[in-house]
């Protein structure tokens, strides 16, 4: 081959990359500025009439939930933090952990426990009104703050995962260098520790935020409606998409203003290593009541985010199982199963191309372009779930309609909501921890491990099977049980678009839930919580290393 | 031998943005040579590299590989049909496959016998017959080094790269594994550049050395010109210690300095006058114009700090047997037979 062949063929290769890389970008990028551009061109009454209704009432909740899941989660999450990595106390290690099992307990099966459990019919309120009357006041459980509690308590593992690693891996040297510099122990963790920790908060509190803004479950047992709520109500209920879009560029302006807040919070600090690798703190040995204090305050933890509420649906599940009805629902567990693995293994394979895809284009393409597309397409973990909903649907509305104008005569894929709509809202929402699990395996590889196969002669496809492949094996399957788990517990985006009559098990559990059939709801449940535990094992063997 | 030559670069440049990575760089490797590319980190010799094995693109000159163009700058060959070899710093050996099979990587056009033979040849050319089913995290530093130039070399590359292969093992053995590693290359005949930042390191291995500064090549020549005939300054500096004189010029063909006369024919017009420590040398004398500033032990000599009348600062290498004391008045002079050499700024 002659020097100019081989150049431009390696010229279209890289040209080729790029593309790749921006069009997958392109994918993420386009439904959220679709909906964004939305409201370019309000319906005024729309805004009129909600702005006499309902409007004030949702921002308020959802200012009042974002504010409260958002100080409980940094609460929690940052105090237990530095629980476990400054003080010794019975039952330290197994703690540290477990602190993080509550991420495999979503928000919607912990409410409907929380309820059952202290609502008015539950165990707790009836005890008490046996005790002080009927008419004894009992603090009203559907409520903003008992759903912010709720929501703290299956969002802050993200806070503590983060704070504990910025406290294994920054906080030690300087913590003792500013005890050698003179300064008390309480003196150095305000002075020093904490600032040292308010990127890796930030960070926490931001996916914390997004969590909320996305919920669409949980809140609704409490009776608390936020925005979010209000897109699914006018969508779900009118399917008047213009409406429910317009709606929904609201909680991408909350979203925008958390992101906003995180990067001046975080300001220009980026604390890598700053205070000496794997230096750690020196923890301090608790004894007497302080010791007792620590494990039972972080025991009780792990006991309402995670223990009871898997206790309480281990009970219902076998009460159900074994009752006198037998097994009514069984039949329809395997349909809805069926139906969540057929959407989260599509959904798995779809990220895991574009994933390798993306990864790869990085390294032969132009790098710096790459680099950007590669950005945006993480970007979409941190859009509300009903905001990528409302556009996926904008996007496909518009695909079908330019394909009718053409007269294609294809069936239309959109009326309502679609399988396809499933996917790709998913794979928007899902694409970045894929792409974060398959860069750091895929994208590790030294490029002079990729030089030195190719001044061997391997052309890029021998690469890729012999090389790249072969080394990223396990990090690819990372990415694929971290989407796998993310798509087959989302619920809200699976409430906002999914077909008539495809239920997903969230969605099935949701609807018993939200009918107070509690029992039924616990197989599902289980079985959720169950397969969530997966990527939350994952995170917690990395604690301690 | 082969007038072709393994290696001929012209006039290559190559930008990163506002840098000038390479600056129009003329560059040969005759067949067989090894020429040992050195300067400091970030002059520009791994860019260097990375464009004669195709993996960047130059911006403007020509690459040719055995007399066949590979870049001119508007389309250029995939690094995988160069047949240059490459062996880096960190080995890059691929960690999932046996020393066997890293070995046989490149051997892929061949059928099972060949590659099998040319493998087994190979393991017993850089001593690790017994090797071939372990695993890179298996081996020492130096072993790793060793199978990364058999693959290196085991396809038989037209010219190989070297970028600063010993610059991860120990200083002991660096030393042992470069003796081999030059053998391997003399007795299989290969071409090599061999990029490295140490100029002792490049003094012993090449035949030639370029001296790269910024972008371009400052100096080629062999190991005694480029050490002892420095062109210019930062080549004089680079190479090893030096002190430099300011000259008064005479007429064209000489200069007068504080240590004597200075040849300027070949140079025409030189900036200072370099000594090395072992040309200069000293013996107190209580009126002597010059003074002992300091002095560091370097195990078989002293290398003492001596400043001349004017300021000027020169350094003398002594046996160890010679003891001055610092502030000591002293009078100084070339070593009998040693010269002052003329380098420009």
């Amino acid at each position: 081959m002659t020097a100019t062949a081989g150049a431009t063929a390696d010229r279209i290769g890289r040209w080729g990359w790029t593309a790749t890389a921006v069009a997958v970008a392109a994918l993420v990028v386009v439904p959220v500025a679709t909906l964004a551009v939305s409201i370019a061109q309000p319906q005024g009454d729309l805004w009129r009439q909600q702005w006499a209704t309902r409007l004030p009432g949702q921002i308020g909740s959802t200012l009042g939930l974002v504010a409260g899941v958002g100080a409980l989660s940094i609460a929690l999450g940052v105090g237990l933090a530095w629980l476990v990595s400054a003080y010794d106390f019975p039952g330290r290690r197994t703690l540290g952990w477990a602190l993080v099992l509550p991420l495999a307990v979503p928000g919607y099966i912990l409410g409907f426990v929380t309820t059952s459990a202290i609502g008015e019919a539950g165990p707790l309120q009836t005890w008490w009104r046996d005790r002080f009357g009927v008419d004894a006041w009992f603090p009203d459980v559907r409520s903003l703050p008992v759903a912010a509690v709720v929501l703290a308590l299956t969002l802050y593992p993200y806070v503590y995962l983060l704070a504990r690693a910025a406290l294994r891996d920054q906080a030690g040297g300087a913590y003792f260098v500013a005890r050698s510099l003179g300064a008390s122990s309480a003196s150095a963790v305000r002075r020093v520790v904490l600032p040292l920790l308010r990127p890796a908060v930030a960070a926490g509190v931001a996916v914390v935020v997004m969590e909320t803004l996305t919920d669409i479950g949980t809140v609704q047992y409490f009776g608390v409606e936020t925005i979010s709520v209000g897109v699914f109500r006018i969508w779900r209920g009118t399917f008047d998409r213009d409406a429910a879009s317009e709606l929904a560029t609201l909680v991408l302006a909350f979203a925008l203003l958390a992101i906003g807040s995180e990067r001046i919070l975080r300001g220009r600090a980026r604390f890598g290593e700053a205070g000496g690798r794997a230096a750690g703190l020196a923890r301090r040995r608790l004894r007497g009541g302080g010791a007792a204090a620590a494990t039972v305050g972080a025991a009780v933890v792990v006991a309402l985010g995670f223990a009871a509420p898997a206790f309480q649906l281990a009970v219902w599940a076998v009460g159900e199982q074994s009752g006198p009805r037998g097994t009514p629902n069984l039949r329809r567990f395997g349909e809805f199963l069926g139906n969540s693995l057929t959407l989260t293994l599509t959904t798995v394979a779809v990220c895991l191309v574009l994933s390798i895809l993306v990864t790869n284009a990085r390294r032969f393409g132009n790098g710096r372009t790459a680099g950007w597309a590669n950005r945006l397409t993480a970007a979409g973990y941190a859009v509300p779930g009903p905001v990528v909903a409302m556009g996926v649907i904008l996007v496909l509305v518009g695909v079908d309609q330019a394909l009718g104008s053409i007269d294609l005569g294809l069936p239309g894929v959109v009326a309502t909501g679609s399988f396809l709509a499933l996917v790709y809202a998913y794979a928007v929402r899902f694409l970045a921890p894929g792409l974060t699990a398959v860069e750091s395996g895929l994208g590790q590889i030294p490029d002079e491990m990729t030089a030195s196969a190719r001044s061997l002669g391997a052309r890029p496809r021998r690469i890729l099977g012999r090389i790249h492949l072969p080394l990223s094996r396990a990090s690819v399957l990372t990415a694929a049980v971290l989407v796998g788990v993310d798509a087959l517990k989302e619920l809200p985006v699976a409430l906002l678009l999914r077909p008539i009559g495809f239920d997903t098990l969230p969605v099935w559990v949701y609807n018993l839930a939200s009918e107070s059939r509690f029992e039924q709801a616990a197989l599902p449940a289980l079985t959720i919580i169950g397969v969530a535990l997966v990527p939350v094992a994952l995170l917690t063997r990395r604690l301690d290393r | 031998m082969n007038p072709t030559p393994a290696l001929q670069l012209t006039g290559v440049s190559k930008r990163f943005g506002a840098t000038v990575a390479l600056d129009a760089v003329d560059l040969d490797v005759a067949d067989r040579e090894v020429l040992a590319l050195v300067g400091p980190s970030g002059c520009g010799k791994s860019t260097l590299l990375r464009v004669v094995a195709g993996l960047i693109g130059g911006d403007a000159g020509v690459v040719r590989l055995g007399g066949v163009v590979a870049d001119d700058s508007s389309s250029r060959l995939d690094p995988e049909r160069r047949h240059v070899g490459l062996v880096f710093q960190e080995h890059a050996l691929f960690p999932h496959l046996t020393v066997g099979e890293n070995i046989a990587f490149g051997l892929s056009g061949q059928d099972r016998r060949a590659r099998a033979a040319a493998r087994d040849r190979w393991l017993e050319l850089v001593g690790l017959p017994g090797y071939r089913r372990r695993y890179p995290h298996e081996l020492s530093g130096g072993e790793r080094q060793r199978v990364a130039l058999a693959r290196a070399l085991a396809p038989h590359p037209g010219l190989v790269l070297l970028d600063e292969p010993f610059a991860s093992l120990d200083p002991n053995l660096r030393q042992q594994i470069r003796i081999e590693v030059v053998a391997l290359l003399r007795s299989t005949g290969t071409p090599a550049v061999f990029v490295t930042h140490d100029q002792t390191e490049a003094m012993a291995v090449g035949d030639r050395v370029a001296v790269m500064r910024a972008g371009r090549i400052e100096q080629t020549g062999s190991p005694v010109e480029v050490f002892h005939q420095p062109r210019t300054r930062f080549v004089a500096g680079f190479m090893g210690e030096a002190a430099f004189l300011p000259i008064t010029t005479i007429d064209e063909r000489t200069g007068r300095t504080e240590l004597g006369p200075v040849d300027l024919s070949p140079m025409g017009g030189a900036a200072v006058a370099m000594a090395r420590p072992d040309d200069v040398t000293f013996r107190p004398a209580d009126d002597g114009a010059a003074v002992v500033t300091g002095v560091e032990f370097r195990g078989a000599t002293w290398c003492y700090t001596l400043r001349l009348p004017s300021g000027t600062e020169v350094t003398s290498t002594q046996s160890h047997l010679v003891r001055v004391e610092p502030g000591r008045c002293v009078e100084v002079s070339l070593v009998p037979g040693h010269r002052l050499v003329p380098v420009t700024a």
